[in-house]
């Protein structure tokens, strides 16, 4: 069964003014596609037909003959992830066993924003910074191009996308700002607390 | 002395409709300058700060560990970008002329053979990069891609045209259509610039 574009959990335009459905056209309509499209073609035939995205994931990372299988699969999977890490009225603080995981682990509030701006704004080139669980830890981690946090055993609770494509036409060069109106507007907590309670 | 961004050799609306004003005033102004301004922090103060940027990224193994990452992107940022403005021009494209037409046709076969080895290069960049006309160590021509600001010079490699894939080189006029940019930056090279470059390179 080949994979299928997942539709936006939201309408394109329900994340104006802050993420444009200009940039969804694109980010959803061409280069997510782009990436199922391309795992369907190199799926066909291949030992991975009737794999699930995160099987090929996990069989292909590392494997420097299997590079395409991986980025595609991994930015299919990271793009889905990331739509539901936004949410139309998001941002701002977590509440409840979340916020006080987040304070727990990094001071508080304002010290994890920081820590994850940092992560974000400093992953030079293409890539993806995260809120991930490691153990029992919560930890901020950035990782290049496709790279996803199941490979290192880690389990994925938020991201921002920091390849050019995911902000550029909103904020061209100024990926601080996309970065710091993610967190003040676009962060979808609900999806978060939910990821963290099914982890444990 | 501190490195310092020149100005662009042409104006900001000379590539247009190939390259678009407002991508050269983002690529020139904020992202050429970023890299010149972190270049500048990075080496401040330290043994290097007046060695040539070129430098910098041949001797990059040797810098230490605590200013090599920071020169490996800022450097190369610095040093990519200024050989990518002076390898563009208006009325440009068409094809190389004498010695470099030459050494193209024997490294590649034909000047449409070079061109597709680039293309190709700059499209099988997965993620930020180069794709590079380069001059070996013996003189021979060659093709590859670099991921994000690498440079050739650190791998021993003189390059002589660059080709920026990086998505702020053209997602605001060609969005995910890379390709469609690649096959438009033929219509920009300035050969008589790479040309001077081969002879510099040749030494």
């Amino acid at each position: 069964m080949p994979f299928e574009l997942p539709t936006l959990p939201y309408a394109d335009t329900a994340l104006e003014p802050y993420y444009s459905a200009k940039t969804f056209s694109f980010h959803h309509g061409k280069h997510h596609k782009a990436y199922v499209d391309n795992l369907n073609k190199l799926l066909s035939g291949s030992p991975f037909e009737a794999a699930s995205l995160e099987e090929i994931i996990l069989a292909t990372a590392g494997d420097g003959t299997k590079v395409g299988f991986f980025n595609n699969a991994a930015q299919v999977w990271n793009h889905t992830f990331f739509w539901h890490c936004m949410t139309p009225g998001g941002g701002g603080r977590p509440t409840g066993e979340l916020a006080e995981r987040i304070d727990a682990a990094f001071g508080s509030y304002e010290k994890f924003a920081e820590q994850f701006k940092a992560a974000a704004v400093g992953r030079f080139g293409s890539g993806w910074a995260w809120l991930v669980l490691d153990g029992d830890a919560l930890k901020i981690i950035s990782t290049p191009n496709a790279e996803t946090p199941m490979t290192q055993g880690k389990t994925a609770l938020l991201t921002v996308d920091v390849w050019e494509h995911a902000y550029y036409l909103d904020y061209q060069n100024r990926r601080p700002d996309f970065v710091q109106t993610f967190l003040d507007q676009l962060v979808n907590w609900e999806f978060v607390a939910q990821n963290l309670a099914q982890a444990k | 002395m501190a490195y310092e961004l020149a100005p662009l050799p042409y104006d900001y609306s000379a590539l247009e409709p190939y390259i678009d004003t407002q991508t050269m005033q983002i690529h020139h102004d904020k992202h050429h300058a970023a890299y010149t301004t972190n270049l500048n922090k990075a080496v401040a103060g330290t043994d290097f700060e007046n060695l040539p940027a070129e430098e910098l990224l041949t001797q990059l193994d040797h810098l230490p560990e605590s200013i090599r990452t920071a020169v490996r992107n800022n450097g190369g940022g610095y040093v990519n970008h200024n050989l990518f403005w002076a390898v563009l021009g208006p009325n440009a494209g068409g094809a190389p002329s004498g010695k470099l037409a030459a050494a193209i046709d024997a490294a590649f076969g034909s000047f449409d053979a070079f061109k597709e080895k680039l293309s190709a290069a700059g499209m099988g960049r997965f993620g930020s990069g180069w794709a590079w006309l380069v001059v070996k160590p013996d003189g021979r021509l060659d093709v590859y891609s670099t991921a994000n600001q690498d440079s050739p010079l650190t791998a021993g490699d003189k390059p002589i045209l660059g080709l920026d894939v990086w998505e702020h080189a053209y997602y605001l006029k060609y969005q995910n259509r890379r390709a469609d940019y690649v096959a438009n930056f033929f219509h920009v090279v300035n050969w008589a610039a790479v040309a001077k470059n081969f002879t510099a390179a040749l030494g």
